[in-house]
């Protein structure tokens, strides 16, 4: 055990030395590249794992702001329509009032005017029954001949005074 | 209900191992039975276990007889061990006054697994300090037990990378899966816990000799942990961890910068008569780390199996006295023998883990940029 025996150090030498060389040109390389390999892998994996998780909380933070700026968007048509409704609708009464004032400022016209003709009518039937009444009156008041001399200078009178 | 058949399930399982222990021991009674005075050695036990041998001995007369492989005299001899251990013979130590044996085959004598020429006699002889006076093989390059475990580790790496790595081949960047699930975690520890911190930017350069070192010791450092596989210690060897060493001193050698080289044959910003004292130091650290990554894996290897073995021979120690006592003794030593393995099973991983990071942080101050 403790006495060096050259035959097992000659053996030990051959043995191990094949061992060394058949496994480190069959087995490790391709034992050990492939653990790299592996290990690579997953690193790229992860990395795009990582990679992916932030697109998509960008994607989700793109999403919200989209929902954001669409939410203002709608407030903001619907405060534009209200306000578009509302405009509309005093445009209308203003126009109404206007159109109102006008129809009853012509109504007033033509009832002046009705008015205006009717009393003109009225005048010129009073002065036409006035002049049948003094027709009338005259011929009655002036049916003598003395009756009609009076008249007459009266009326003469009358014009010096005029 | 279910805690209840866990607990049944433990119970089962604990005196499973306990009897499993006992059939240990009585293997072991079995060839401690051969000592001549018929009387148990402990020491003589554990050093057999833990020692190399020719043979894998399972248990009693059940063993798997390994080549012996000589480099002699007249070229290269090849046969089975089982020659050598079915030729049992005794002869007389003089200067020890004692009788030893030992194995002989075709002119050649295998005492304590040192295999000898034959005498004259075709016997083992002793000179008068007691010492085996026969001339010893030159070399001895027999696949035995440890050297067999080594195949066998070998067999099992090939087996479990080539697999984990067509896993790699088919499923590419997927998940991995079976025995590519269990392999991977290891992998990345020695690599993002052991190499990265401790060698830094080159660290990948080092990962194949890395991980073929860590993988090594702790499969051997396992397969030491199986009973009846002969007791198989091949970490506990020190021919093998000096391998190991070596290799790791050749690769900091080759490896090392001008930086690395400068810090000890020239030490900076330090008087002269430091270096003096400094350099020599630096040199005999260079030898000194790779000896104490040796010595700590066999010592910390054999040391354990030295413990699981004591508690062995505790009960046949107490056994000779009465048999009842030995079964007594023999109940609280196999559950000592259950905890020692769970710590080995822990110690296992822990030195090859240390080995590694060791090698790790040599190879690290070796590449190490200059940084002021």
């Amino acid at each position: 055990m403790l006495s060096v025996s050259f035959g097992t150090v000659i053996w030990t030498t051959i043995a191990f030395l094949v061992v060394v060389f058949v496994l480190g040109k069959f087995a490790w390389p391709s034992i050990l590249k492939s653990i790299k390999e592996r290990e690579e892998s997953i690193e790229d994996a992860l990395q795009a794992a990582e990679k992916a998780k932030e697109q998509l909380e960008e994607l989700k933070e793109g999403n919200e702001k989209l929902i954001a700026e669409a939410r203002q968007e709608r407030d903001t048509m619907l405060k534009e329509a209200r306000e578009v409704k509302e405009s509309i609708i005093a445009e209308a009464k203003e126009k109404a009032v206007v159109e109102a004032d006008k129809v009853i400022a012509a109504s007033r016209e033509s009832i002046r005017n009705e008015k205006a003709a009717a009393i003109a009518e009225i005048k010129t039937q009073v002065a036409e029954l006035s002049v049948l009444v003094a027709e009338k009156i005259l011929k009655a008041e002036l049916a003598s001949k003395d009756q009609q001399n009076a008249f007459v200078e009266e009326a003469m009178k009358n014009a010096k005074l005029n | 209900m279910e805690f209840k058949s866990n607990k049944i399930k433990l119970l089962t399982q604990v005196s499973s191992l306990v009897l499993i222990g006992l059939l240990f021991l009585n293997s072991a009674k079995a060839s401690s039975s051969e000592s001549e005075e018929g009387g148990f050695k402990a020491g003589e036990m554990i050093m057999h276990h833990i020692s190399d041998a020719h043979e894998i001995h399972f248990i009693g007369d059940v063993a798997l007889y390994l080549p012996v492989i000589l480099s002699t005299d007249d070229g290269f001899k090849v046969f089975s061990s089982s020659h050598f251990y079915h030729n049992e013979q005794h002869v007389e130590n003089v200067a020890k006054n004692k009788s030893e044996h030992f194995y002989s085959y075709d002119g050649f004598v295998m005492h304590h697994e040192h295999i000898y020429y034959a005498d004259e006699n075709g016997s083992l002889s002793f000179n008068e300090k007691g010492e085996v006076a026969n001339r010893v093989v030159t070399l001895d390059l027999s696949i035995t037990k440890n050297v067999f475990g080594l195949f066998f580790t070998i067999f099992l790496m090939f087996l479990i990378f080539f697999t984990v790595a067509k896993g790699y081949k088919k499923r590419g960047v997927g998940a991995p899966k079976g025995i590519q699930s269990f392999i991977e975690p290891l992998i990345l520890f020695i690599r993002d816990e052991v190499a990265r911190p401790s060698i830094g930017k080159q660290a990948d350069r080092f990962m194949p000799f890395l991980l073929t070192v860590f993988f090594f010791i702790w499969i051997s450092n396992l397969l030491g942990l199986i009973p009846f596989l002969g007791g198989l210690n091949i970490t506990g060897t020190l021919s093998i961890t000096m391998v190991l060493a070596v290799f790791v001193f050749i690769l900091i050698s080759f490896k090392a910068n001008k930086h690395y080289w400068m810090h000890i044959l020239w030490p900076p910003g330090v008087p002269a008569f430091v270096k003096v004292i400094l350099v020599p130091i630096e040199i005999a650290g260079m030898f000194i780390k790779p000896i104490v990554l040796m010595v700590r894996l066999t010592a910390n290897i054999t040391a354990g199996h030295i413990i699981i073995l004591s508690f062995v021979s505790l009960i046949f120690i107490f056994g000779q006295q009465s048999v009842g006592l030995g079964y007594g003794v023999g109940v609280g030593a196999t559950l000592f023998m259950i905890f020692m393995n769970f710590i080995e099973l822990l110690v296992a991983f822990l030195q090859a883990y240390v080995f590694t990071l060791l090698s790790a942080i040599y190879f690290g101050s070796a590449v190490e940029e200059p940084h002021h």
